[in-house]
């Protein structure tokens, strides 16, 4: 018998969008209780190309202005196995990947 | 009829332009890439069809592009840069020691003979190499393990590997250039390292004759002769005629010396241009006056190339990548400047025209010349 998955939707912004060749929101297979790193782990796997994109390779730091919004919190600073909440898990509500406001 | 394909890397995208023989009417293809930093695309000598593309941005981090139809159409190939091993530390700019941190790829250098192989120069300065059309990238740790890299440190843009020279009849042999460490060789294929940079001067390093430390901007060779190497330097246009065992100044009549680019005219080995630029701190050509000087005796006498250019309140820059020459019969000369202009000259030099006057700040010029 399998680990338990939800499925979490994920809105990337438009950079990654073009990169990963998709167009609007993704759905991503991630273990149930959904973590943040979950969610990156499953959206690096199905999009190769977004390796190195959000955080990098060898640390799994986030990329300074990369950002997580989920439900109207910032989950950019939390630890990779915060789990997500209730309505992401449910799809009510999707992670958000956000290119930080920069540049002027 | 044969023609030419310009590969032009911007602030904010990449933009093809394609002529034919006569070079007079041009195509623009682009924003590829929009709003991605373009630090260089490159064109395989072994397969014309296959350009590379450094792609990168502030925050999502480095991508690199291949295209195997000349542009039309590009993927994405492998982005994972990993130094070999601990990396260790160069100097920071207040001389404390600092790890080496990937930050992006400046130049990607295509091989010679082989469409899958292609070496990238990238900043914290090492050289990395694909084997494999571009799906992974191993470092040659050779080049910065060799002795020297504790003692490296940035300059003004970054401690950047900005040039890489291969001997067209030696493939054992190549020439990178580091900002600001100076110029290295390797006389096995990458395996060793060791600096070539005798006969430089630098006021601004503590011993201005020292091994490293130098802030070469850009290298060039002639195909033909590939003992001969020519230098801009941060202030300083050098020659080399032992293979950079040992370098010489011809910066001559040059208004100021100091300049990014330097390339060589496709049939005339001794024919050299660059663009005098005012100084360290101000970027931009001096009196306001777009000039490219060629010297027509491997340096030391210089003329002034003005037909077409701007010759008032002109004030942008030409970066080290952004100077290139085609192999047509009447060589083309090309260079982009940090206004997003991209000047155009048919005849060696003699006459100048704008091919594009409005992109984003030029970054990086190639141009390949097509059957």
């Amino acid at each position: 018998m399998g680990v338990p998955a939800v499925t979490v939707r994920v809105v990337l912004p438009a950079h990654l969008r073009t990169l990963a060749g998709v167009g609007g929101e993704v759905e991503v297979e991630v273990a149930d209780p959904p973590t943040i790193g979950g969610v990156l782990d499953a959206l690096e796997a199905r999009y190769p190309v977004l390796g190195g994109t959000m955080r990098d390779r060898a640390t799994l730091r986030r990329r300074p202005f990369v950002r997580f919004f989920a439900d109207e919190e910032d989950y950019s600073h939390a630890a990779a196995d915060t789990v997500l909440p209730e309505t992401v898990a449910a799809g009510k509500e999707p992670f958000c990947v956000v290119g930080a406001m920069a540049g002027g | 009829m044969s023609g030419v394909r310009l590969l032009v890397g911007t602030r904010k995208g990449a933009f093809v332009l394609t002529a034919d023989g006569k070079r007079d009417k041009w195509d623009v293809s682009g924003p590829h890439f929009g709003g991605w930093e373009i630090y260089h695309l490159k064109g395989s000598p072994a397969d014309p069809d296959r350009l590379w593309a450094s792609q990168s941005s502030g925050w999502f981090g480095q991508i690199i592009q291949r295209s195997d139809d000349g542009g039309r159409t590009w993927d994405p190939v492998g982005n994972d840069f990993q130094y070999a091993g601990v990396p260790g530390t160069h100097q920071w700019y207040d001389g404390t020691p600092h790890p080496w941190e990937f930050a992006r790829v400046w130049h990607l250098e295509p091989s010679l003979g082989d469409p899958d192989v292609v070496h990238a120069g990238v900043e914290d300065a090492a050289l990395f190499r694909s084997t494999d059309g571009g799906a992974t990238w191993a470092e040659r740790p050779g080049l910065r393990e060799h002795g020297s890299g504790p003692r490296w440190q940035p300059g003004a843009g970054g401690m950047c590997l900005h040039t890489i020279l291969a001997d067209p009849a030696d493939a054992r042999r190549m020439w990178v250039a580091i900002s600001a460490a100076g110029v290295f060789r390797t006389l096995d294929g990458g395996d060793s390292w060791e600096p070539a940079n005798r006969g430089l001067r630098s006021e601004g390093i503590p011993d201005p004759d020292a091994e490293v430390g130098h802030c070469v901007h850009h290298l060039a060779l002639h195909p033909s002769r590939p003992d001969t190497l020519f230098m801009q330097k941060h202030w300083d246009v050098m020659r080399s005629d032992d293979g950079g065992a040992s370098w010489r100044e011809i910066s001559g009549d040059l208004p100021t010396d100091f300049g990014f680019v330097i390339d060589v005219h496709a049939h005339e080995p001794e024919t050299i241009y660059v663009v005098p630029i005012k100084s360290d701190s101000e970027h931009y050509p001096p009196d306001g006056r777009l000039r490219v000087y060629r010297s027509r005796t491997g340096g030391d006498e210089w003329e002034p190339l003005t037909d077409g250019l701007p010759q008032s309140d002109c004030y942008v820059n030409v970066l080290r990548d952004a100077m290139a020459v085609d192999r047509l019969d009447d060589c083309g000369i090309y260079f982009g400047t940090t206004g997003g202009q991209v000047y155009g000259s048919a005849d060696g030099g003699d006459t100048w025209s704008a091919i594009v006057r409005d992109l984003p700040a030029v970054l990086s010029v190639e141009v390949q010349t097509l059957p």
